[in-house]
């Protein structure tokens, strides 16, 4: 079973809900990123998801767009990444990491290559935004070579035949992005996404967590109470671009700060 | 069954010729090229708009409303107009202008929004965006929302916004919303994230109207199909004009549309040779131009798969042309198949070479063609000396230079 799904199953058994975070890898500098995971991992975290820097991130709005700019101005990449992880497994070897970026700098490294590294650096899963179940085989062929999960995300546009066939192609778990948008946007509507989740209904045995648009720990809680997890992203990236001039022993404290709110408003779930 | 001789050779012709209305298939692929790369939220718009299409394509009523539009609105069919003057000066093929530059907005772009609108009617949505480089795009997209009365905003990066103020202010005129785009390197493909950002967000009554033969199945599929009236008539009056067929073909290719558009109704005709000319910037060894076809590798961007100018990393990065249209990245993915199979050569002009092109073409013609355009007709200078007098080039003038007066006026250190 894959580290993804053994931290799933085990919170799950506990009752708990999963506290899943993106950060852009390199955010607002390159050094920023190690301690900030660890940070995150302290105030109870479960699963980190490390977004790639692109140089066009189409489906993330503004705050997480700047992240990947500031990222990119260092130089940050695909392999620097990989990097990243290596170093973060050398202390922590039961938090499962996440990919999350574009198909271009995958497709860039060679598929094949980059499912070999990625395992080997400590990577867990890949989320590729723009990589379809229908553009996917020759990556997804790659992935379950290396033991790597494929992460899909489903949306409030996605018919219930098609999440049938998203969540066939799965593992880890299932990312419902909660609103039509981007990343960020500010018009959650909990009682949307508690209507589409019961439509969906019992799609796979994989878990299902939430994100877009939480950013706060009340919102974080309601929408807990609908999934197995939570995604919580823009409301850190925003905070570590404020703290682009700080060091990073300051911007991983207050990431750490905002992200043990929302644990403990999981945790009275 | 029993084949004569003379059967069997036809047979093995026509099993080394392409069936190209065959291309793309069913998910959009043209070879290994185009797809639909997005996320999630906007596969179920895909899925509509490609089921709106598949139906309205061959129905006789769309396409008789969709011709009477070209007819009466956009002024088609347009001219194919012999440049004798210019043909006795550079002394080799015959050149023959396709004239897109007199449709009613100044450009090719205008078939496409056409039938784009129309399908817009079609899903009931009240509101249509854009992206646009040149605005030339753009300016058709709030033409054809003027016209039918839908609420436009249109996407364009704020680099672009200074260069192609005339059309900028043409848009507001319009009623359009133009909403300029500071991320990324200001430009065409920052334009073209933002709108897919925006149609994501109001996917349920917003009808995207992409301006060239790139993005996700089915865009590259139906813009071409759109633009393919140049191609059409263009194949028409050479006949009819000429009385054969032209010997080559030549356009602009930003992200291909007036490229596409003229080629396609040819691409079985093999005695026509096809050149699609991209922006060779400052020369391409210099790395400042815009000419993925000639310089670029394949990659995933802007929801297909087609060549890209990237860095050994998979960042796309900047390009560099004079004309705001042509500065692309990316191409459409049925060009990087036509490249690959070398049904159409590309090459690349330099910014220098489109203006000589210009101003020759202006003097020597009285048509003041686009920047873009230009780069074709720069290309046909090198081309039209190598072919005999009794050979044809078709050139395809996809649009007016009235827009490009400032940039020309700014190269030559004048303040109009
Ligand atoms: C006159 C003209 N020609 C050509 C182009 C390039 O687009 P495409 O390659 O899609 O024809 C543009 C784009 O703005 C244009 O305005």
């Amino acid at each position: 079973m894959s580290r993804i799904s053994q931290v799933l199953n085990h919170a799950k058994s506990q009752g708990r809900k999963a506290l899943v975070t993106y950060i852009v890898n390199g955010d607002p500098y390159p050094a920023a990123t190690l301690p900030t995971m660890h940070k995150l991992v302290e105030q109870g975290v479960d699963i980190i998801e490390l977004g790639v820097p692109f140089s066009d991130p189409m489906a993330e709005g503004p705050v997480i767009q700047q992240g990947h700019e500031r990222a990119l101005a260092h130089h940050v990449s695909l392999k620097s990444t990989l990097e990243v992880a290596r170093e973060f497994r050398k202390t922590n070897n039961h938090t499962p990491l996440v990919l999350m970026g574009y198909a271009n700098p995958v497709e860039r490294f060679g598929y094949e290559a980059f499912a070999k590294a990625a395992a080997e650096a400590g990577i867990d899963g890949l989320l590729t935004v723009d990589l379809p179940p229908e553009e996917v085989a020759v990556l997804k062929e790659a992935l379950d070579a290396s033991g790597l999960d494929n992460i899909f995300l489903l949306a409030p546009t996605t018919t219930v035949e098609r999440a049938r066939k998203i969540a066939s192609h799965a593992s880890g778990f299932l990312y419902y992005v909660s609103l039509k948008g981007v990343t960020g946007a500010g018009h959650l509507d909990v009682t949307a996404v508690k209507a589409k989740l019961d439509e969906f209904g019992q799609l796979t045995d994989l878990p299902v967590c939430v994100g877009f648009g939480i950013k706060d720990p009340a919102t974080a809680k309601a929408i807990a109470a609908l999934a197995d997890g939570v995604v919580v992203g823009s409301v850190l990236v925003e905070k570590m671009g404020s703290m682009a001039d700080q060091s990073q022993e300051k911007i991983a404290q207050a990431v750490g700060d905002i992200v043990g709110g929302i644990r403990r408003a999981l945790d009275d779930c | 069954m029993a084949q004569t001789g003379e059967e069997t050779v036809s047979e093995n012709k026509q099993s080394s010729t392409i069936d190209y209305s065959a291309f793309p298939n069913a998910e959009g692929h043209f070879g290994p090229y185009g797809g639909r790369f997005v996320s999630e939220t906007l596969i179920y718009a895909l899925d509509e708009l490609n089921a709106i299409y598949s139906r309205l394509k061959d129905d006789p009523d769309f396409q008789a409303e969709f011709d009477k539009d070209l007819a009466h609105y956009v002024g088609r069919p347009s001219p194919l107009y012999f440049a004798e003057r210019w043909t006795r000066e550079l002394g080799g093929a015959q050149i023959y202008l396709k004239r897109e530059d007199l449709n009613h907005t100044g450009a090719h772009k205008v078939n496409n929004t056409i039938g784009q609108a129309l399908l817009a009617k079609f899903t009931g949505k009240g509101r249509v965006i854009a992206e646009t480089g040149a605005g030339q795009h753009g300016v058709a997209t709030a033409t054809v929302a003027a016209r039918l009365g839908l609420k436009c905003r249109v996407y364009m990066g704020a680099d672009d916004v200074k260069r192609q103020s005339l059309n900028v202010y043409r848009m507001k005129l319009l009623g359009a919303e133009v909403f300029p785009v500071t991320s990324g390197s200001r430009t065409l493909k920052d334009a073209m994230n933002e709108a897919m950002r925006d149609w994501a967000t109001n996917v349920d009554d917003t009808f995207y109207i992409i301006g060239t033969v790139a993005g996700p199945h089915p865009y590259p599929q139906l813009v071409r199909d759109f633009q393919a009236v140049i191609g059409r008539e263009a194949r028409a009056q050479c006949l009819a004009q000429a009385g054969k067929l032209p010997d080559a073909l030549v356009a602009c290719v930003g992200g291909g549309s007036n490229a596409i558009g003229l080629f396609h109704p040819f691409l079985t005709d093999e005695s026509v040779s096809m050149y699609g000319v991209e922006a060779g910037g400052l020369g391409i060894e210099t790395g400042k131009h815009a000419a993925p076809l000639n310089k670029g590798v394949p990659g995933v961007l802007h929801g297909n798969r087609t060549y890209l100018m990237e860095d050994e990393n998979g960042q796309i990065i900047e390009t560099h042309s004079v004309s705001a249209g042509l500065d692309y990245p990316g191409v459409g993915p049925e060009h990087s198949w036509l490249k690959d199979i070398g049904r159409v050569k590309y090459v690349p002009i330099n910014d220098d070479e489109a203006l000589a092109a210009f101003r020759k073409v202006t003097r020597t013609e009285g048509i003041m063609p686009a920047l873009e355009s230009s780069h074709a007709l720069a290309y046909v200078e090198k081309l039209a000396p190598t072919m005999s007098k009794d050979q044809i080039i078709i050139a395809n003038l996809s649009g007016r230079g009235d827009k490009d007066i400032l940039t020309v006026a700014g190269i030559d250190g004048i303040t109009v």
